[in-house]
């Protein structure tokens, strides 16, 4: 199953859209959490994204899902630390944040490939509000 | 040799902390008042690191590991930013246990590399790129001048000082200061402002050495 991970600014945003697309989906599904700085501050660490990465990916493949700014940069270097092998099967979705992962979580939840995981993510900016 | 590294990693430390409240306050004119914090932040936790590599006899591994603490701490894009600038730097300089013109030459143009891999950003953005490129540029030339270490570093600092200055006649098109458009001319461009901090740390602490 892809596996997920929530990049944010806020450990706490990071955190709720994990428990939020847990709730929607299968408890034992790798969405995993690197919000914040180690000392609680605002802000992303490429170190915590990687190890998250690792931690998400089963070998099927991980689906990045960033907030903004420094958080896109951090998530690209993040794959700097990857393994080569593991960095190819990672993407970072162009999707907006709670949509995206919801949308990515509900999508490995069947099963789905990296690439129909990632489409997922990505067509939830055409989730209009009204 | 590293042990000069160390030092003059130091001193650069204690300039960015020194100027924390000052680049701050340039940060919040134009993006998210948080530069000189998370830049303090950064270099506190290199400070820290740098005890645990006192023995350390490769430059690169010194380079590196500054490089990983500064991602892992600063927060914003600056930590990815000057983070990768230091890993390519480490990568430009293998095995090397003292650093003279031609490795500090290699050290800016691979920061460069990694700065405008990671940002994809190019000189004239409003960027720290807009202090390096020129700084690089100034030292190359002074390296074929025969200038010492130190005389390099000094017409790289003068350089990225005029690199600060141009950041006020242009737009943002990169960060969090690109949404303010032209209202961001006349503003002196942070990440640019912290890359002269750095270069004027390293001179001072060259021509200190060179001058006994």
């Amino acid at each position: 199953m892809v596996g997920l991970v929530i990049v944010s600014h806020s450990a706490k945003i990071a955190e709720g859209i994990r428990e939020f697309a847990l709730e929607l989906t299968k408890p034992d599904q790798r969405i995993l959490a690197a919000g914040g700085l180690g000392d609680g501050a605002l802000g992303t660490d490429a170190t915590r994204i990687s190890a998250a990465i690792e931690a998400a990916d089963s070998g099927d493949g991980v689906v990045v899902l960033v907030d903004l700014g420094s958080g896109v940069l951090s998530a690209e270097t993040a794959l700097e630390f990857l393994d080569p092998q593991q960095a190819a099967r990672t993407r970072i979705a162009d999707a907006p944040l709670v949509e995206g992962a919801i949308a990515a979580a509900v999508e490995a939840s069947v099963g789905a490939p990296l690439a129909e995981v990632v489409q997922a993510a990505e067509d939830a900016r055409e989730l209009h509000k009204r | 040799m590293n042990e000069c590294l160390i030092k003059a990693v130091r001193a650069v430390g204690e300039e960015i902390i020194k100027n924390k409240e000052w680049l701050t306050e340039l940060d919040s004119a134009i993006g998210d008042a948080d530069h000189g914090i998370n830049m303090a932040r950064g270099f506190t936790a290199v400070d820290a690191k740098l005890d645990s590599l006192l023995g350390e006899k490769d430059a690169a591994a010194v380079l590196k590991a500054i490089g990983m603490t500064l991602i892992s701490t600063v927060g914003g894009a600056s930590g990815p930013l000057y983070g990768t600038a230091f890993l390519r730097a480490a990568a430009a300089v293998p095995g090397k246990n003292a650093l003279g013109r031609d490795e500090v030459a290699a050290i800016l143009a691979a920061a460069i590399t990694g700065i405008k891999d990671r940002g994809k950003a190019v000189q004239g953005e409003k960027t720290m790129l807009d202090a390096l490129e020129p700084a690089y540029a100034a030292f190359e030339s002074g390296k074929a001048e025969g200038k010492t270490l130190a005389g390099c570093l000094a017409l790289a600092r003068d350089a990225a000082g005029k690199g600060v200055e141009y950041t006020k006649t242009i737009i943002a098109t990169k960060g969090r200061a690109s949404y303010l458009g032209e209202r961001s001319l006349g503003h002196q461009d942070p990440g640019a402002t912290s890359t002269h901090i750095i270069l004027a740390a390293l001179a001072d602490f060259c021509r200190n050495i060179e001058e006994g």
